[in-house]
């Protein structure tokens, strides 16, 4: 009785199937087909610098003159490339912290109140747009920054606490969900053997939930190396390795955005944009892949 | 039964719009060529076809109102305008990817020459540009050698050019700006490079903003950015109005321009010729605060000759 029903209803289950399968191979290789066209045009783009118009690889990573449109034309990155690195590790090394602690007060502390109102409220900052937090900063940061220190109040330092901010999010949700991961035994037997909370907190769930709290952190610096809009509108722009946190200075991403459309496709000047948009790249793969190595280590 | 129904559906529909993707592509490649076929079967008094203008963001505006204004009469024609900077207008108009490039410096100077020779101007309206400082800078008037002296870094302090004792602080446009080729073309005589600490921005109301809040700054900008929150600076003792600019007096001006590849087609004449038409020029290039083309007492072309 069972058996002549289930081929009846095999008949459709197959059908289903098989749209299923070839509609999610159609969605994967509409995906992989445009990474790899992404990858392979910036790549292309960015290496006809040094093929087409014959710069060096070292005077771009290393010289200090960008003047892609002067005589004789130079592309000294290293500014560039000094700006970037230095705003998101700043960014980073304000926000960590910060993050940390809102998620062991949500999780371990006040866990009712902060997973009811306080995430929200973070997760609410993941959606303000980037150009929203710029103008904040031109409007509040650089003209309170122009007032306490010397300098025009623009710089890093103005740069790295705007994407300190827009990456606090990432930090902390990222924190968040590792602590709440956390084996209760690990909790329960510190506390069994007389640890404080604060012993527990500093002692257990620190050290263990550290890989993915890492893992937070460079997702964090991932997002503020690539971040454009809000840092290009405080950090000033000039071209210079700065010599002070409040001195006007450049990112890729803001060198980028101020020239790409001011040149003209296929002159050097052009080129030379599409090979910082290459080590941008270059450097987006890298952390993704210290976030995968990461993520291995946490899960043995 | 019903899941599949629903998946089919979306699967077609994917491909619909996939294919209506590369359906635009060929309606935009189509209408690059000059004299689309569609514009030159119909007859005289109706236009159709539509026309991409790309480029300069200082031009867009006033681009903007203007073809607004033509598809009112003309209901058979669209017009996009979008604005990407000067380079980028050059770019798409030479490569065929748009009809017509909005840019604010001559194609000669961004574009290859062979490029460029392609290419056919038309000068629609005259921007002028005036050095700005802060209100509290107590200047009134810089020459050409002290403006080089301030741009290149080698005067620091207002004091050293007639104002207070204070630090100069530049306030620039990136590199590649049109406004800032204009201003060291013409206002300076000479490129500069960024000294240290000065900052760049690139957009002017930016640069409004910042030196008017900045102490001791200075930048440039058009004169439809002027307002009372900076203080406009004579050059040479000649003051940035309109009056100067057209006699020929106040040399810190650019032409806005609008190039086609080759002749325009018929779509795109019509449009150029209402942009230079007097309706235009007088009402809304004036309204918008640029300078008609055709009311300059001089000219002067890529190289910066002048004749009258």
């Amino acid at each position: 009785m069972a058996q002549p029903l289930d081929r009846q209803k095999a008949k459709p289950h197959l059908a289903e199937e098989w749209v299923g399968k070839i509609y999610t191979l159609f969605c994967i290789a509409f995906l992989i087909i445009t990474i790899i066209s992404i990858v392979y045009f910036v790549a292309s783009k960015g290496l006809s610098t040094f093929f087409k118009n014959h710069v060096n690889v070292l005077d771009l990573l290393t010289g200090l003159k960008w003047a892609p449109e002067g005589e004789p034309a130079l592309f000294g990155a290293l500014p560039f490339i000094f700006g970037s690195f230095s705003t998101s590790l700043l960014a980073a090394a304000i926000a960590a912290p910060l993050g940390f602690c809102a998620a062991v007060f949500m999780i371990e502390i006040a866990p009712k109140f902060g997973r009811q109102f306080l995430q929200p409220v973070i997760e609410l900052l993941a959606g303000i747009p980037s150009v929203v937090y710029g103008f904040v900063g031109l409007s509040v940061i650089v003209p309170l920054f122009r007032d306490i220190f010397p300098g025009q109040g623009v710089g890093i330092a103005a740069g790295s606490i705007v994407l300190s901010i827009m990456i606090l999010p990432t930090i902390t949700t990222i924190a968040t969900d590792a602590l709440a991961a956390l084996p209760k035994g690990l909790k329960e037997g510190s506390y069994a053997l007389g640890a404080t909370r604060w012993q527990t907190i500093y002692r257990i769930v620190l050290p263990t939930t550290l890989p993915a709290l890492m893992t937070g952190i460079v997702l964090g610096i991932a997002r503020a190396f690539g971040e454009a809009l809000a840092v290009q509108m405080v950090i000033g722009n000039a071209p210079h390795i700065p010599s002070s946190l409040f001195e006007s200075a450049s990112t890729l991403t803001s060198a980028i955005t101020l020239s790409m459309g001011n040149t003209a496709m296929g002159t050097a000047a052009n080129n030379a944009l599409w090979s910082l948009g290459l080590i941008l790249m270059i450097m987006t793969f890298i952390f993704v892949f210290i976030v995968r190595w990461l993520e291995r280590r946490s899960k043995i | 039964m019903k899941k599949t129904v629903v998946l089919l559906m979306v699967l077609t529909l994917t491909l619909a719009l996939a294919a209506c993707g590369q359906n635009n592509k060929g309606n935009n490649s189509g209408n690059a060529a000059p004299g689309s076929s569609e514009a030159s079967e119909s007859p005289a008094s109706e236009l159709k076809g539509s026309l991409l203008a790309t480029g300069s963001s200082a031009l867009q505006p006033l681009v903007d109102q203007v073809s607004k204004k033509f598809m009112d009469t003309n209901k058979g024609v669209s017009i996009q305008v979008q604005a990407g900077g000067s380079g980028q207008g050059l770019t798409q108009v030479s490569e065929g990817q748009s009809d017509i490039g909005n840019s604010d410096v001559f194609a000669e100077e961004k574009l290859d020459a062979d490029k460029a020779a392609e290419l056919i101007d038309h000068q629609v309206a005259v921007v002028g540009m005036a050095a700005v400082v802060n209100p509290n800078v107590a200047v009134d008037n810089l020459t050409k050698q002290q403006l080089v002296d301030i741009f290149t870094g080698k005067v620091t302090n207002w004091k050293d050019v007639g104002g207070n004792d204070q630090k100069i602080q530049i306030i620039n446009r990136p590199s590649s700006s049109g406004t800032r080729a204009t201003f060291e073309k013409y206002a300076l005589g000479q490129k500069t490079e960024d000294p240290k600490g000065s900052i760049q921005e690139d957009s002017s109301g930016t640069v409004r903003k910042l030196v008017g809040e900045t102490p001791g700054a200075i930048g440039y900008l058009a004169l439809s950015y002027l307002n009372e929150s900076v203080k406009t600076v004579k050059y040479e003792g000649v003051e940035a109005t309109v009056d100067n600019i057209v006699s020929g007096t106040y040399p810190v001006w650019a032409y806005e321009h609008m190039y086609t590849k080759g002749e325009p087609n018929e779509v795109a004449k019509a449009f150029l010729d209402y942009m230079l038409s007097d309706e235009v020029q007088n009402s809304d290039v004036v309204e918008l605060d640029y300078i008609p083309a055709n009311q300059m007492q001089i000219k002067r072309d890529a190289q910066g000759n002048i004749t009258k």
